[in-house]
């Protein structure tokens, strides 16, 4: 029997009276995934196009496995750097893939488990927004955080930063990014510093290390530190006097930080598969390029800023060397760019992004207990993403009772 | 020399089945069907009864709200049947048509040498003022309020619309006269807003009318579109609004002292075999123009007008009030496609580039494609919506009935069939004209 046939022959089980109309919401949800309803208009346009959430959403997916991709390649990259091991391209990859694999599946099936009981519970149709928050969250976590850690913050950030206000498309702050941020505030010390951004022991056993008392033994001269990590800690006067090392202490090339072989989350650590993914979001119009562009805008002044009046060497890093490290670049590319929490208005969107850039490198430089700012800037402009929309419109407001006042003299 | 203004956001939708510009016959049909419906916001007060015999022109009912306001019966003949739905409520009213028909005589009358009042009474008493609507709210103007000036759309921008130079050809007198007419009734401008296409002299050439020439994609055809381009509706001011062809069928009942209720209708959509115009009564019976004319084994949608703002009718529906396009196009009801988020199918179409642009012509059938969601994708409607107006912050503060926040943001100079185009393409599939016609609504109900 046909797929077609199957879902025509249980779907009445699922309808208004039939045994199983409680899951009803469930059932929709996976038929339309299987799929395109066909139901007709009622009422008002009677063609439509063929733009719909599941299509915005699918294109955001495509744009981020670029950088999902090549951040797995990266675990495994860092993890045989680490134990002092050489692998293969596909050993490496394989590695890294099992172990977000995990991140990636508790956080889809606690954030859909969520979202389904509460669209059922609204008697609503499942929204697809999580489809693209689900795996953002693996991304950017530290690449050893445990899994129950990622099933609270999911939980956490889906309920109260999501469903409390209505759920897709009325929240206020990014919901994968509250994950991140509960997590930071929760758990401080596993979300920092130079233990959690390289996974040192073994993954489903592939690339097991030697093991002393528990403890995983790495090669000599091994710190997990991430560049910003490094720059911020150190004490060196002057920025041309320092140099960004890989985890065995060798120095990096910029070349190494634009591909992405660096420690870091799996999402912002390849500025190629970033910009790979920002082509794809421009060009098929899902990502706003003002928004991104005025993200590295914003960015851009406050560094320039900041390098007229250094005092240290982290006040003296350039422009290039913040863009290619950290967040910077995943945040402007696929966080700030989510359209329910930016700014709605497209002037607002050039003040929105620019005001990011400039938050962002003020929290880096001169907060000395996080080295990046990019997390704490979005959250916090998402809260002002509704008032800089209401000036746009209230411009739009005055200058329509200015005419009506010009008229009615 | 015209003023010219260029119209950048919008959108034609790339539609299979443009009318051919042939003349294809006069269909007559046994029954001629008026539907009060077509005139939103009006309650309907019969003047006939059963049996009634009416000529060409005769009121068949007034609004119940404003008994001035009559409306004429297309045809002459016999009151054969007066269909009630729920409440009472008149859903048609359907008169066996004489085999000739014959014509009330409201007298020859030129426009310029009576008053405003007198021009007015003329419109009034021929039945024919609900060709005249107004801003705000988008009903039938009322007529004791003289507007603060009139607009005229020249011509048609939806999708698969008709030309109105080949409707209008062999018309200037008419429309002259209408002109002059409208002019009577304003102390203000009758703007006449023609396409840089147009070609035809009754609108190229017309007198009495400031004439403005627009540019660009649809809904630079809608009269709003123009109204908000070259002078917008300002809180406490009404303006009135017409098309073309109406203000041709006014200047006929100046000039030949009889209403004429006759269309020229284009049969349009990629479900028609051999499209083309018909000249028919508003209230015909369309079945003859589909038979054998559309394809068979698949369910179909008629549309009395176009697919962006018609009415869903039936094969044997009637031809409504203000339509001069019937549409054609698939139900779609049947159609089984596996994973379309995915699809790179060249079937689909989207304004936007989640899928690949084609250049070729779509058959679009009538899925929504989607289930309701909440607005998530931003400056969608902007991109559609060429008015000085913000289409989001506008529909969700009239989602919420904040009528302060809907004066601010504009709702007194917007219709329904400004928000057709964001409605296509709307990505969250909600029915906008619905939300803005009720908002309306609600907003005369709480302004009178």
């Amino acid at each position: 029997m046909s797929l077609r046939n199957y879902l025509d022959k249980i779907k009445p089980k699922f309808k208004e009276g039939g045994k199983y109309h409680w899951l009803h919401s469930t059932f929709d949800a996976f038929e339309a995934f299987l799929y395109v309803p066909n139901t007709t208009s009622k009422s008002g346009v009677h063609i439509h196009d063929a733009s719909d959430t599941k299509r915005t959403m699918s294109v955001v997916i495509l744009a981020l496995m670029p950088a999902l991709l090549f951040g797995m390649y990266n675990v495994g990259y860092q993890h045989f750097l680490s134990i002092g091991e050489s692998a293969s391209i596909w050993l490496t990859f394989l590695y890294g893939f099992l172990s977000i694999l995990p991140q990636i599946v508790v956080s889809y099936v606690v954030g859909l488990g969520i979202e389904f009981i509460f669209a059922q519970f609204r008697k609503e149709e499942v929204a697809e927004g999580f489809l693209v928050t689900g795996i953002l969250i693996p991304m950017i976590m530290p690449v050893d955080t445990p899994l129950w850690m990622i099933a609270l913050a999911t939980a956490f950030s889906v309920i109260f930063a999501k469903e409390v206000f209505g759920g897709t498309g009325y929240n206020i702050l990014n919901v994968a990014l509250v994950a991140r941020a509960f997590l930071f505030f929760a758990y401080p010390s596993k979300m920092t510093g130079d233990q959690v951004f390289v996974r040192t022991g073994g993954t489903f056993g592939l690339g097991n290390p030697e093991m002393v008392n528990g403890v995983a033994q790495t090669v000599d001269g091994f710190s997990g530190a991430t560049p910003l990590g490094q720059i911020s800690v150190s004490d060196v006067s002057s920025f041309s006097d320092f140099t960004f090392t890989n985890i065995l202490g060798e120095p990096l090339s910029k070349l190494d930080m634009f591909l992405g072989l660096i420690p870091g989350s799996v999402g912002e650590v390849s500025t190629l598969a970033i910009l790979i993914g920002a082509i794809i979001l421009i060009a098929t119009k899902v990502g706003s390029w003002k928004t991104i562009l005025s993200v590295f805008l914003g960015g851009l002044f406050a560094i320039v800023l900041v390098n007229l009046f250094s005092q240290n060497a982290v006040m003296e890093m350039t422009p290039d060397y913040h863009f290619l490290l950290g967040g910077f670049a995943f945040g402007a590319v696929f966080m700030a760019t989510d359209p329910v929490t930016s700014a709605r208005t497209e002037k607002g969107k050039w003040i929105y992004g620019f005001l990011i850039g400039v938050m962002a490198i003020t929290i880096r430089i001169f907060n000395p207990g996080y080295p990046e700012g990019m997390m704490l800037a979005i959250l916090f402009m998402n809260t002002f993403a509704p008032l800089i929309d209401y000036y746009v419109v209230d411009a739009n407001v005055k200058h329509r009772m200015k005419r009506s006042a010009v008229k009615n003299k | 020399m015209a003023n010219r203004i260029k119209i950048k956001k919008g959108l034609d939708i790339p539609l299979l089945g443009k009318p051919e510009q042939v003349y294809r016959g006069h269909i007559i049909s046994e029954y001629i069907k008026v539907f009060p419906d077509d005139f939103h916001g009006v309650t309907p007060k019969l003047l006939v009864k059963l049996g009634d015999l009416v000529k060409a022109g005769n009121a068949l009912f007034h609004s119940k709200n404003n008994p001035e306001v009559l409306f004429a019966s297309p045809v002459s003949g016999e009151i054969v049947e007066i269909v009630r739905g729920e409440k009472r409520k008149i859903l048609y009213v359907s008169i066996k048509a004489d085999n000739e028909i014959s014509y009330e005589n409201f007298g020859v009358k030129k426009p310029s040498s009576l008053s405003a009042n007198e021009v007015k009474q003329s419109i009034l008493n021929a039945g024919i003022w609900c060709l005249i609507k107004q801003r705000p709210y988008d009903v039938i103007a009322r007529q004791e309020i003289a507007p603060r000036d009139i607009f005229v759309t020249g011509f048609d921008t939806a999708p698969l619309a008709p030309s109105y130079d080949f409707i209008l050809k062999d018309r200037e007198a008419d429309l002259q006269t209408g002109f002059d007419a409208l002019a009577k009734l304003t102390d203000g401008s009758v703007y006449l807003s023609i396409s840089s296409n147009t070609q035809n002299p009754g609108l190229r050439d017309a007198k009495n009318v400031v004439i403005t020439e627009f540019e660009g994609p649809h809904p630079a055809g809608n009269v709003g579109v123009q109204i908000n381009n070259i002078q917008p509706v300002n809180k406490g001011e009404i303006v009135w609004t017409l098309n073309a062809l109406d203000v041709a069928i006014i200047g006929k009942l100046f000039n030949e002292g009889l209403v004429d209720l006759t269309r020229t209708v284009a049969l349009t959509g990629s479900e028609v075999k051999q499209t083309g115009y018909y000249k028919m009564l508003v209230g015909t019976e369309l079945s003859p123009i589909f038979q054998d004319n559309v394809t068979e084994g698949i369910n179909l949608r008629y549309i009395s007008g176009n697919p962006l703002t018609g009415y869903l009718t039936s094969e044997s529906g009637s031809l409504r009030a203000y339509n001069s396009q019937v549409t054609v196009i698939p139900e779609g009801d049947e159609v089984n496609e596996a994973f379309g988020w995915a699809s790179l199918s060249p079937k689909r179409y989207s304004a936007g580039c989640t899928y690949l642009h084609r250049k070729k012509n779509y058959r679009l059938d009538a899925r929504i494609l989607g289930g309701p969601r909440t607005i998530v994708v931003s400056n969608e409607y902007d991109k559609v919506f060429p008015l000085d107006i913000f289409p989001e912050q506008l529909i969700k503060a009239t989602l919420k009935f904040n009528i302060e926040k809907m004066e601010k943001l504009g709702i007194y100079e917007v219709s329904p069939e400004d928000f057709a185009l964001c409605e296509f393409v709307d990505t969250s599939k909600l029915e906008l004209q619905k939300i803005i016609r009720a908002g309306l609504d609600m907003l005369r109900k709480e302004m009178e």
